[in-house]
């Protein structure tokens, strides 16, 4: 890589000669790009030392995919957390309630209630706004306790092996063997009363199986690496090495999984409430709910169903975009 | 070779038993026991000290378990107490079951035809406007909850425009006679063109519906498949050879960017098995779906536990038969 010559500055090119001296010089910036290049790819590093995570930000700041992810999930994040304040309407009060009649059971939009009222007289467009939040928290309890199942079994098979390891896996197996839908569907029909909790519930168990096959590989592939090995010549404990040599390893690909699970959780909870196996209680407003009893309306007056709707696929593929374009910055082998 | 299908078919077997345990104790842990499950509204005291007595249910649990897995073989899986009051829970899923297949191939013959090519076209343009434009689309189309799609697919090209029928397997006054109760292939069989063209018509819209998840997923793993294989050294090597671009195509680059693609289909049937819940019950359209989905809004638990069990099993045999395939294709996988 180094050139004696150049380093030294024993050209053979003599002062007089400026011609040459440029095309050397260029040929040193050239050589010196080559290894920033080098270096920003991961395969060597410089003074600064560049991780996986900081390749993986210069990669991801400068690609338009998750660009657009990033900006719908923090306008959704912004609306879930100031709602309250935004929502122009209390989402429970019954405001347009004397337009609601056998004949017209959905008032029409009109000023200071844009989008019109539910079957119940209150504002959608406030419905909406909070309901952002509550889909919000659905999401993300469901994907938090799918990967804490998942960190539980995954870790157990994994870090410890043997019999264990194939013990858990056949469990994991079997959950795997039942369409995760159907399981999702059969788990919540077990509660006499569903309510938020059940439908979190039964979301987050069918997550569990992903979560813990993923922990599991990513230690299987550990534990024979250098950081492993010479952590267990120094004498630490094997708990130690599971939670502070190998956990940390696995936090990308779970953070790439955790996004894509988001989505997933948020289009599952529709899902849930279309068939009768969602919160009964409609008090607080959650998008997936609010979709999946708006089939009654869907051909008289599909515009209850499409907002809830469009909402739930933006941000659905907002986590999803995010959780693409992650991978793809997170995975050494698309790193050119 | 054979070593590896019956370790896999061991497999199989442990998930059925595993999942059979599961069943049971999923119709034990149900609200107010398997008692008022059997006996819905007609749960009397004097009803339920009878029927617990007739079932053994004082009996120890393993005791139980064996009894129901006796009857579970002879396809005595108890009676429905739900829309098919009386029936036996078994006939249901029996009837019902050519619909659902139909309507399957018929659903994941779109999404092939559709996403293999568009992948393969999408990975050699990769960068261009069809790839950009097939990307986008593959991400909305997992962002779609499938319900609303079948909803809009309904309200747009039946409810609105009248081109196709809003629901069920076959038309009023069509006079078919059917063999398989596969209706299309039935129409085609007693030369009935009439009833064929009628029960296809009637399967577009919710295949459309059903297809679009397996459908954004296989264009997904086609593309990156054959991203993969473009630059394997073979390719180069064969069109170095001076090979016609038609013999790389087929020989070198499908035959092998079809691998993962298989594996993918085999998955893809849970997905389906999932989505014909809620697109049957959208489109009215009379196959285990819809006894599915109408199981859950009126707890027809007989009825469920029957579906369920056969949907596991017959996700668990697709998936068995793919992987056997896979290891005829490929000499690695049985090694591992």
């Amino acid at each position: 890589m180094t050139d004696p010559t150049a380093e030294t500055g024993t050209s053979p090119v003599s002062p007089e000669d400026p011609d040459h001296r440029s095309a050397f010089a260029r040929m040193g910036d050239r050589r010196k790009r080559r290894i920033d290049e080098l270096a920003e790819a991961g395969s060597l590093s410089d003074e600064r030392g560049v991780s996986l995570w900081q390749s993986a930000w210069r990669r991801l700041r400068r690609d338009p995919v998750f660009l657009i992810g990033a900006v719908i999930i923090l306008l959704f994040l912004i609306v879930a957390l100031i709602a309250p304040w935004l929502a122009p309407h209390d989402p429970r009060a019954r405001d347009l309630i004397g337009q609601v009649t056998p004949a017209t059971p959905i008032p029409d939009p009109q000023p200071g209630y844009p989008l019109g009222g539910d079957n119940a007289g209150r504002d959608l467009l406030s419905r909406l706004i909070v309901g952002a939040r509550q889909t919000l928290i659905v999401g993300v309890l469901a994907t938090l306790g799918g990967l804490f199942g998942g960190l539980v079994l995954g870790t157990l098979a994994g870090g410890i092996g043997g019999w264990v390891d194939n013990i858990v896996m056949r469990v994991v197996d079997v959950m795997l063997s039942i369409p995760s839908l159907l399981m999702a569907f059969s788990i919540a029909a077990i509660f006499a009363r569903p309510s938020q909790w059940t439908v979190i519930l039964a979301i987050a168990i069918v997550q569990v199986p992903v979560f813990a096959r993923l922990l599991r590989g990513s230690m299987i592939s550990q534990r024979h690496s250098d950081h492993v090995l010479a952590a267990r010549s120094l004498g630490v404990r094997a708990p130690a090495i599971v939670f502070r040599h190998m956990l940390p390893n696995s936090v990308g690909p779970v953070i790439v999984q955790g996004t894509l699970v988001l989505a997933v959780s948020i289009i599952d909870a529709a899902a849930l409430s279309f068939l009768g196996l969602g919160n009964p209680d409609d008090s607080v407003p959650e998008w997936g709910q609010m979709l999946g009893r708006a089939q009654v309306f869907f051909n008289t007056y599909p515009h209850v169903a499409v907002y809830p709707a469009l909402c739930i696929i933006v941000v659905a593929l907002g986590f999803t975009l995010m959780g693409e374009s992650l991978r793809e910055a997170l995975d050494p082998k698309s790193r050119r | 070779m054979l070593r590896f299908i019956v370790r896999r078919l061991l497999q199989a077997v442990i998930a059925l038993f595993v999942l059979s345990v599961l069943l049971f104790a999923w119709l034990r842990s149900l609200p107010g026991g398997v008692v008022s499950a059997l006996l819905g509204e007609r749960g009397t005291p004097e009803n339920a000290a009878r029927l617990r007595a007739q079932l053994g249910l004082d009996d120890p649990l393993p005791v139980q378990y064996w009894r129901f897995l006796q009857r579970a073989l002879q396809g005595d899986f108890g009676v429905s107490n739900g829309v098919y009051r009386g029936e036996p829970a078994l006939d249901v899923f029996v009837q019902r079951f050519p619909a659902t297949l139909e309507l399957s191939l018929f659903a994941l013959a779109l999404a092939l035809v559709l996403a293999i090519p568009l992948g393969y076209v999408a990975a050699r343009r990769r960068g261009g406007m069809l790839d950009t434009g097939s990307v986008i689309f593959s991400l909305v189309g997992v962002a779609v909850p499938v319900f609303f799609l079948a909803y809009v697919l309904k309200y747009l090209f039946a409810v609105r425009w009248g081109l196709l029928p809003p629901s069920g397997r076959q038309s009023v006054g069509i006079d078919a006679t059917h063999i398989t109760n596969l209706y299309v292939l039935d129409g085609i069989l007693t030369r009935e063109w009439d009833a064929a063209w009628d029960a296809l018509k009637h399967l577009i819209l919710p295949a459309i519906a059903l297809s679009s998840i397996p459908f954004a997923i296989i264009f997904r793993i086609t593309r990156a498949a054959v991203i993969d294989v473009m630059d394997e050294d073979y390719v180069r090597t064969a069109r170095a050879k001076g090979l016609t671009s038609s013999v790389i195509r087929v020989r070198h680059i499908m035959r092998n960017a079809l691998i993962p693609v298989v594996t993918i289909v085999g998955l893809q049937v849970g997905a389906l098995l999932g989505g014909a819940v809620l697109t049957e019950k959208v489109f009215a359209f009379q196959g285990i779906g819809q006894a599915l989905a109408i199981g859950f809004e009126r707890r027809d638990y007989p009825v469920l536990q029957v579906l369920i069990m056969f949907a596991a099993l017959i996700y668990i045999v697709v998936n068995l038969a793919v992987d056997v395939a896979y290891a005829l294709i490929d000499p690695r996988v049985r090694t591992k």
